[in-house]
């Protein structure tokens, strides 16, 4: 696949999720987009006799065969999403009367746009920049509405206000110095170190606020990677289906990195997970699971949360003792089930391993505990605070590692205010960091970035 | 009625300090050349501040004299007081100014020019460029004298249709009373050539008999003299060193400017051109700094032959009678008696967008603009691009590329990329903090930077070129010694170490990591380094920068490798940026004028933005690919 395409051929894609809903749309950009559709297109005038705009009714018809009854919205550059002319024809619903018409509007002329090149054209057209068209690729990507509402955010350029705003603070510094530098000759005022080390203990500390919501952006965005572990037979998939059945949008199947895992993205009052290795509990079905010690092991190592199914019916036996060991020091929620039954587990001995706040009582078959394990995971990664799509303000890794820079300048710059380094050693840093910032805020171009950011462009799912 | 005078190489119309430069380098590189001037009195005036250098100008002369250029040679030859500014922050902005004895100055370049093979100064106005298949192919005089020529370098500087103001006496003139240029304008203007009009402004002079010193503070030069150029030492120049004085305004002052302020041409509106931002006149402080209780006024001698002094901070175009009211509210000043009034002086000048990096006009060929006229201010500026004028005239007639500095490579990089890239809108003052590499581009290093430039193109001599060599050698083999020598923590090493108020060593340390401490240096090590070998101050001084300032200086490189990467993203010099998509309507007005020659230089055009540039680097990949 050609990841640069030409921008000046007609793409077209269904911009309705197949088969839901009432009405389904296929979307047309690029020039010449009306004078395609017009040659399918049976209506009381031509669509190039209409104002921009504007809805027409009538029929698509390809190859002598009417498809469809459609409205037609006819929108010309610039005032249009990609600053292209768009047609979108809004047909019946059903997913095979909306591929028809696609096929229809392909057979005419138009190539079928890549996921995210919609997007891509609105930003090379310049109807957005980097940053806005960076959320608008996080949001085809996300995976549950939280992550949906942080790349919303960034949309919006609430990142971008608390970027620039940061800036706005280095400039001012940078200019005092500056000032006091090329008038030498001149009684401007100078800046004392102390006010300068004020001034960047100031910025350094937002950095660091910011830069601690972005792990749990990373969670918000990504989901939270946890690992379902347990002895064989302990009802692992019991609770894979209590957990699906419990949360309210489940997102998709999707497949994974390798091929013999499955991916389960859920939510959880607001937290995304995802949940590995989902094929290796359901295969084997209720009675003998397959994922043994070992495998529980390799991905407890990797991921950030670890459920551990015990039974509190039964006493603990070596392998749930094995497992216990691993696991100790890892984020990780310990679900004694079966409190429906009688406990015969020794808690004293599990509060050897786990603590008492990460040990969570629940019954699968009675439906109970599930609002304890939502606190608990609450507390485990959210310090007990409910989450917020603010917190997904940076949650992307390029702005996550532009900002750590920022903040690695500004410890420099602290430690040459410290040592009393001259000040255009100070200025040097500052710039620095402002030159970092401005990587985020798209006021800094590096061929780097963007070739960074153009590849996720075409790797859509 | 027209005469053919001669046929030359190069002709250099204006001989202010960018046509000097000029003139010089063309003939030094063997182009058989003539300086034209309005009055060859006036070759090399100082009509405004009688001083050379200061914050980054100080950079740029160091640069002309490596490059091999005179201004430093004359400064130093005729200064009257030294000093070098900065000096507690940094060795970036170290920066060298010297006051100048105006007269003397003038004459030694002068004298210069006069002796110098191939050159001859020439007393007239050229009101004419002729140009033949779009190429220059003569200057003509006012007095109707053609002059053939292969390449012509426009250094008018503030002559061009200028005009003197101050309140309502309004001359046309240039600078110091002198005649203005008339005709030149409407030739330029008939060829194409695009034409702004700027103002700038000079303060008035005084008597110096009449001037109170016991009420301000004197201003002494320093006593280890720097030389300006790198053929000189402080032997060579040493000499007795003439005193400025320093008084302040006050609100008394600020009261009498506010309440005359209408009868200020510039205030008033029939001022047109644009002033500078960063070296405004009295009225423009008052009205804009408004908070200000005070501003800082130098009194300067204008030379060691003349009772004039310079009131440097106070530019004005005020009435004559409010001028006088001025003036003696300040202290020292109260019984001032004025020799020139300050006035204000609008010219006309060029966008310099209409420039290549060479100062070679994009449309006509061998016809090369410098100086003040580019939209400069200043005369280290003005030498500046003189000098880069010169040579790549002589090299188009030698069928050479141009000489173009990167930004990477000097503030001249700097300067004149700012220059033709961003238009400028008001007078241009060269700014250390324009640099952005200034910790590579020192004033003191800028001989290890530009000479081996300046020896290749033939204005450096094999001796200076050699000397360049052998301190480089010494240079690196000091840094070497003093990376290996270990230092022991023994009684007379703590006891220099607690003299400078750092803390004791425990263990052997690298001499050069102690170097590197803040409160220490390379000269203040001398008592616990035995082995250290007589060297010279210059030398001496690379070492403590090189090893002092190491992590910097490798920081500062990297970006220089990053900056390079856009730099040499090469633009066609046909590129049709109307038909790349993406681009805005601005962006691509402004692409297809100034014609970027790369990348880097496209994003710092004003008007273009990064997501511009992120579109223009979309579709050089979509290009290569195609390929």
């Amino acid at each position: 696949m050609n990841r640069l395409n030409q921008l000046d051929d007609i793409i077209a894609a269904i911009s309705t999720p197949l088969g839901m809903g009432g009405i389904g749309i296929v979307r047309i950009s690029g020039q010449g987009s009306v004078e395609l559709v017009d040659c399918l297109f049976e209506g009381k005038k031509s669509l190039l006799e209409k104002k921009s705009h504007t809805l027409s009714y009538g029929k698509i018809i390809s190859r002598g065969e009417v498809i469809d009854e459609v409205l037609v919205s006819v929108m010309k550059e610039p005032q249009t999403y990609t600053k292209e002319d768009i047609v979108e024809i809004n047909c019946h619903g059903g997913a095979l009367v909306t591929r028809r018409i696609l096929e229809a509007v392909l057979n005419e002329g138009a190539r079928l746009a890549e996921p995210g090149e919609f997007t891509k054209r609105a930003f090379l057209n310049g109807r957005m920049d980097l940053t806005q068209a960076e959320a608008v690729i996080d949001i085809i990507h996300s995976h549950t509405d939280l992550s949906r509402q942080a790349a919303v955010n960034q949309l919006e350029g609430r990142l971008k206000t608390e970027v620039r705003s940061m800036r706005e603070e280095l400039l001012d510094m940078i200019a005092a110095i500056e000032a006091v530098i090329d008038y030498p000759e001149h009684d401007v005022e100078e800046e004392t170190y102390g006010n300068m080390e004020q001034g960047a203990l100031k910025l350094l500390s937002r950095m660091e606020e910011l830069l601690a919501k972005a792990d749990r952006g990373k969670i918000i965005r990504e989901g939270l990677e946890t690992v379902i572990v347990g002895k064989p037979n302990v009802g692992k998939s019991s609770l894979l289906n209590w957990l699906l059945e419990e949360e309210r949008a489940i997102v998709t199947d999707i497949p994974g990195t390798t091929r013999d895992t499955v991916e389960e993205y859920i939510n959880i009052d607001g937290i995304p997970m995802k949940i590995v290795d989902t094929a290796g509990i359901r295969e084997t079905g209720d009675v003998v699971e397959k994922m043994g010690v070992e495998k529980s092991k390799a991905y407890a190592e990797k991921s950030d949360l670890i459920l551990m199914m015990l039974d509190g019916s039964r006493l603990l036996e070596g392998e749930d003792r094995e497992i216990l060991s691993f696991i100790h020091g890892k984020k990780t929620l310990v679900l004694l089930n079966k409190t429906d039954l009688d406990q015969k587990i020794s808690m004293e001995e599990l509060e050897k391993y786990i603590p008492k706040e990460q040990l969570i009582s629940i019954s699968i078959k009675e439906n109970r505990g599930f609002e304890e394990l939502i606190h608990g995971l609450k507390d485990l990664f959210f310090s007990g605070e409910s989450v917020k799509a603010e917190d997904g303000l940076l949650g992307n890794t390029r702005h996550k590692n532009a900002l750590f820079q920022a903040k690695e300048a500004m410890e420099h710059c602290l430690t040459t205010i410290r040592t009393r380094m001259p000040e255009d050693f100070i200025s040097m840093d500052l710039q620095d960091a402002n030159r970092a910032l401005g990587e985020i805020t798209g006021d800094v171009a590096d061929e780097e970035i963007i070739d960074r950011i153009f590849t996720k462009f075409c790797l859509g799912k | 009625m027209k005469y053919e005078a001669e046929t030359i190489d190069v002709a250099v119309v204006g001989g202010g300090h960018a046509g000097c430069e000029a003139a010089l380098a063309s003939a030094r590189m063997g182009m058989k050349t003539i300086m034209f001037a309005i009055s060859l009195d006036s070759i090399a005036m100082m009509p405004c501040n009688p001083s050379i250098g200061g914050s980054s100008k100080g950079h740029l002369v160091r640069e002309i004299d490596a490059l091999g250029g005179q201004m430093g040679k004359v400064i130093d030859k005729t200064y009257i007081q030294t000093k070098m500014l900065n000096t507690g922050k940094g060795p970036a902005v170290y920066s060298l100014r010297a006051q100048a004895d105006k007269v003397k100055y003038q004459s030694e370049m002068k004298l210069t020019l006069e002796k110098t093979a191939n050159l001859r100064i020439y007393q007239g106005e050229i009101a004419e460029i002729m140009m033949e298949d779009g190429k220059v192919s003569g200057v003509v005089t006012a007095a109707g004298a053609i002059f053939r020529c292969k390449a012509a370098v426009l250094s008018m500087g503030t002559y061009m249709r200028g005009r003197c103001l101050h309140g309502e006496v309004i001359v046309p003139s240039g600078p110091n009373n002198l005649m203005p240029a008339t005709q030149l304008s409407q030739s330029l203007k008939d060829m194409g050539i695009q034409l702004y009009r700027f103002k700038t402004g000079t303060p008035a002079r005084m008597l110096k008999r009449s001037l109170d010193f016991d009420k301000m503070q004197p201003q002494y030069g320093d006593e280890n003299i720097i030389p300006f150029s790198f053929e000189n030492t402080a032997e060579d120049i040493k000499r007795e060193q003439a005193l400025c004085w320093l008084t302040y305004t006050n609100e008394k002052t600020h009261e009498v400017i506010k309440e005359n302020l209408h009868r200020s041409p510039l205030f008033g509106g029939i001022i047109e051109g644009t002033g500078p931002r960063y070296c405004p006149s009295i009225e423009d402080k008052v009205v804009r700094f408004a908070d200000k209780e005070r501003h800082q006024i130098f009194i300067e001698p204008e030379g060691e032959t003349t009772e004039e002094m310079y009131i440097q901070g106070m530019s004005s175009s005020l009435p004559e009678d409010v001028q006088i009211a001025m003036y003696h509210t300040v202290p020292g000043l109260e019984h001032c008696e004025i020799t020139r009034f300050a006035y204000a002086i609008e010219y006309d000048c060029i966008d310099a967008t209409q420039l290549k990096l060479s100062l070679e006009f994009k449309d006509y060929k061998g016809l090369f603009s410098a100086g003040q006229f580019n939209g400069s201010s200043g005369y280290e500026e003005a030498a500046a691009q003189g000098l880069i004028g010169g040579i790549n005239a002589s090299r188009y007639i030698q069928g050479k590329d141009p000489v173009i500095l990167q930004r990477s490579d000097g503030y001249i990089g700097v300067l004149i990329d700012d220059l033709i890239s961003k238009g400028s809108k008001e007078p241009y003052r060269m700014m250390t903090s324009r640099a952005e590499f200034r910790l590579l581009l020192r004033q003191d290093n800028a001989d290890q930077r530009l000479m081996p430039i300046g020896h290749e193109i033939g204005l450096v001599s094999e001796e200076r070129f050699l000397a360049l060599r052998e301190k480089e050698r010494l240079i690196a083999m000091e840094i070497e010694r003093v990376k290996g020598l270990t230092i022991a923590p023994n009684t007379k090493t703590l006891e220099i170490l607690e003299k400078h108020e750092s803390s004791p060593i425990k263990s052997g340390v690298k001499l050069s990591d102690l170097i590197k401490r803040p409160e220490l240096d390379y000269e203040k090590l001398a008592p616990i380094d035995g082995e250290r070998p007589e060297l010279p101050m210059d030398v001496r001084e690379q070492v403590n920068i090189q090893i002092k300032y190491e992590g910097y200086i490798g920081q500062q490189l990297k970006q220089v490798e990053q900056f390079k990467k856009l730099e040499n993203r090469k633009l066609p010099e046909d590129m049709d940026y109307q038909s790349i998509q993406g681009l805005r309507i601005e962006a691509k007005q402004k692409l297809d004028a100034i014609r970027p020659s790369s990348l880097g230089h496209a994003s710092r055009i004003t008007g273009v933005s990064p997501a511009d540039i992120s579109v223009l680097l979309i579709y050089l990949e979509q290009q290569k690919r195609k390929k």
